[in-house]
């Protein structure tokens, strides 16, 4: 594989974490959160911040991670609390958080590149790259990355049959009935907010160290690639239990930054690159609506005065 | 035990659309009575339900359970001290979510949520246990999703969950309406199943005169947002639907009883 490809998979690894957030609010709480793309810089700022500070990149990403989690309490404050309709309250955060950025960058680049980052430790590990047969599949790093990622989501997957996981689910599949069960949904739905921006923010802070530099615009756009990666995912992968939908969603991932690679080689102007990423959004979006509707003739042909039993 | 007194609700108020749901209800219901409630479309038999579950707040008067003053609590907090299936079988379960997820969380309810494993091997045997007790053959798919149970199987589910911590007090609205009629009389004997061994304070729902008159031991008739008949156990007992019929006509003073929704058989 080429220089191109091992880098678009360290990429989808990378991202990977930015999907489980997205998947946790997108699919788990069934609220679409716009917050995204303000808490994705909002975690490559604070990193990069503290990094230059002088602290440890590991300290410096829990950190990103926490002030990720603030950022979508706050979206679940608004919109629970004060009501605002869920998308309204995400792109208020979201607006709001490009100030709080800049702030926290003081300029709107912070390179950072004699800084130890978690890229330089993850090089100073000197894992060797996986070669099979004169082929190099997975770089060193990529290695590493994909350690860490999958630690990530068997901690989500944990997380979500907990006796709070299971809240949260339901939060977002039936709210009345858990209502009724004694559980304030405005609990859980800030909660899933929450989760969801921090690790939104780690992949941010994951981002600006893996590429040498936060910006202030390094998350635009991102909600859509968070999309993208979820429902790609769960296309290609399956989404039938927790334990393989987290792992499709960072397939998704992985699948979506070897796409655009693809394109990129193939001559595709890199400035069509979010009209692309839309693109894909819309016709996974859509597709599935339009086959479930052919599905759903088949079924109540085949499954009617069938399989009930009761 | 449960104590409504003045409870009072307007919706819309102060427009052409404003509607008296409650007049002034009061009642009070004594441990272990199984009620039955009817009335009319309209009549607030669900807004009573709500009012009494948290689900809405009283505009005036108060609730009390057990001698607490809940009127101001929410629907969540009230949770703890509630069990309730809905008229829309869809409506008491999490489709997503397995049999045994959905078990899980009605065996928390009112508790503190923990960081452990909402399903463990000791819950899934008392769930297999008490699924049995539905005769449904669900204590063998545990890991099936709601989503794929019939309407009857999920309303069954739903009553168990309802019931499995011993709620103080268990409301049902319409809770066989949308059932043909083979698979509500299994929820209404399985009702009376739980019910009994429980011994639950009760309030139902129901638009069958029949079931009204035939399960639980008192009789409330609404009209109009206010409780026009309360009919004690020994009396029901010999009543047929058309004294119901009578008893209403002469508590209006006249006015004919005009239900399409009211079944007679
Ligand atoms: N959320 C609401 N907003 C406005 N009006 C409402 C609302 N809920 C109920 N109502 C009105 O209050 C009245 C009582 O409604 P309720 O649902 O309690 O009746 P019901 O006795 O349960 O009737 P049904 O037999 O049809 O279920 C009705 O006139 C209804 O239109
Ligand atoms: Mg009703």
């Amino acid at each position: 594989m080429n220089l191109a490809l091992m880098g678009a998979i360290e990429q989808g690894l990378l991202f990977g974490i930015l999907a489980l957030g997205v998947y946790l609010t997108f699919r788990i709480l069934n609220v679409p959160d716009l917050t995204v793309d303000g808490s994705f810089a909002l975690g490559g700022a604070v990193a990069a911040k503290l990094i230059i500070g002088g602290s440890n990149p590991f300290l410096a990403t829990a950190v990103a991670f926490v002030v990720g989690c603030l950022a979508g309490a706050f979206t679940g404050v608004l919109h629970t609390k004060g009501k605002v309709n869920a998308l309204l309250a995400g792109i208020l955060t979201m607006i709001a958080l490009y100030s709080v950025n800049l702030r926290i960058m003081g300029k709107a680049n912070l390179p950072l590149l004699r800084e130890e980052t978690l890229l330089t430790y993850t090089k100073a590990l000197g894992i060797p790259n996986l070669v099979i047969s004169g082929v190099t599949l997975l770089t060193g790093v990529a290695i590493v990355f994909a350690v860490g990622v999958l630690i990530l989501k068997l901690i989500i997957d944990w997380f979500l049959h907990t006796d709070l996981g299971l809240d949260l689910r339901a939060t977002g599949d039936n709210p009345k009935m858990i209502r009724s069960f004694g559980v304030n949904t405005d609990s859980t739905t800030i909660i899933g907010l929450s989760l969801s921006n921090g690790l939104v923010a780690v992949s941010g802070a994951w981002l600006a160290q893996f590429q040498g530099f936060a910006d202030v615009g390094m998350g635009i756009g991102m909600i859509v690639i968070g999309l993208a990666s979820v429902i790609v995912g769960e296309v290609l992968f399956g989404s039938s239990s927790i334990f393989r939908v987290t792992l499709a969603v960072i397939g998704g991932s992985i699948v979506y930054r070897l796409v655009i690679a693809l394109a990129l080689q193939a001559g595709l102007d890199p400035s069509d690159l979010k009209l692309i990423t839309a693109l894909i959004v819309i016709v996974a979006l859509t597709v599935p609506t339009f086959a479930k509707g052919i599905w759903k003739k088949q079924v109540v042909r085949t499954v009617k005065g069938g399989t009930d039993g009761a | 035990m449960l104590n409504i007194a003045g409870v009072h609700k307007v919706f819309n108020a102060g427009t052409v659309n404003e509607k008296i749901a409650l007049n002034n209800v009061r009642l009070q219901v004594k441990s272990g009575e199984f009620i039955t409630v009817i009335g009319s479309n309209g009549a607030g038999k669900s807004t009573l339900m709500n009012i009494i579950s948290g689900g809405m707040l009283p505009d005036t008067g108060s609730i009390s359970i057990d001698g607490k003053d809940v009127t101001r609590w929410g629907e969540h907090q009230r949770a703890g001290l509630i069990g309730r299936v809905f008229q829309d079988p869809m409506a008491g379960t999490a489709p997503n979510m397995t049999i045994e997820e959905n078990l899980a969380i009605a065996l928390a309810r009112g508790e503190k949520r923990k960081l452990s494993f909402g399903v463990n091997n000791q819950k899934r045997e008392l769930f297999r246990e008490q699924l049995k007790l539905l005769d449904q053959g669900l204590e063998n798919r545990l890991k099936t999703k709601v989503g794929f149970l019939s309407g009857g199987q999920r309303q069954a589910l739903s009553l168990l969950m309802a019931t499995f911590t011993e709620p103080k007090i268990l409301l049902l609205d319409e809770h066989t309406a949308a059932l043909d009629p083979k698979r509500a009389q299994l929820i209404v004997d399985l009702t009376e199943k739980i019910v009994e061994r429980h011994k639950l304070t009760t309030i139902m729902v129901t638009h069958n005169m029949d079931q009204a008159l035939n399960m639980g031991n008192r009789l409330l008739m609404l009209h109009d947002g206010g409780i026009i008949l309360d009919i004690p156990d020994e009396k029901k007992r010999t009543m047929k639907p058309q004294d119901l019929l009578k008893a209403f006509e002469t508590a209006r003073g006249g006015e004919t009883f005009s239900e399409d929704r009211f079944l007679l058989t």
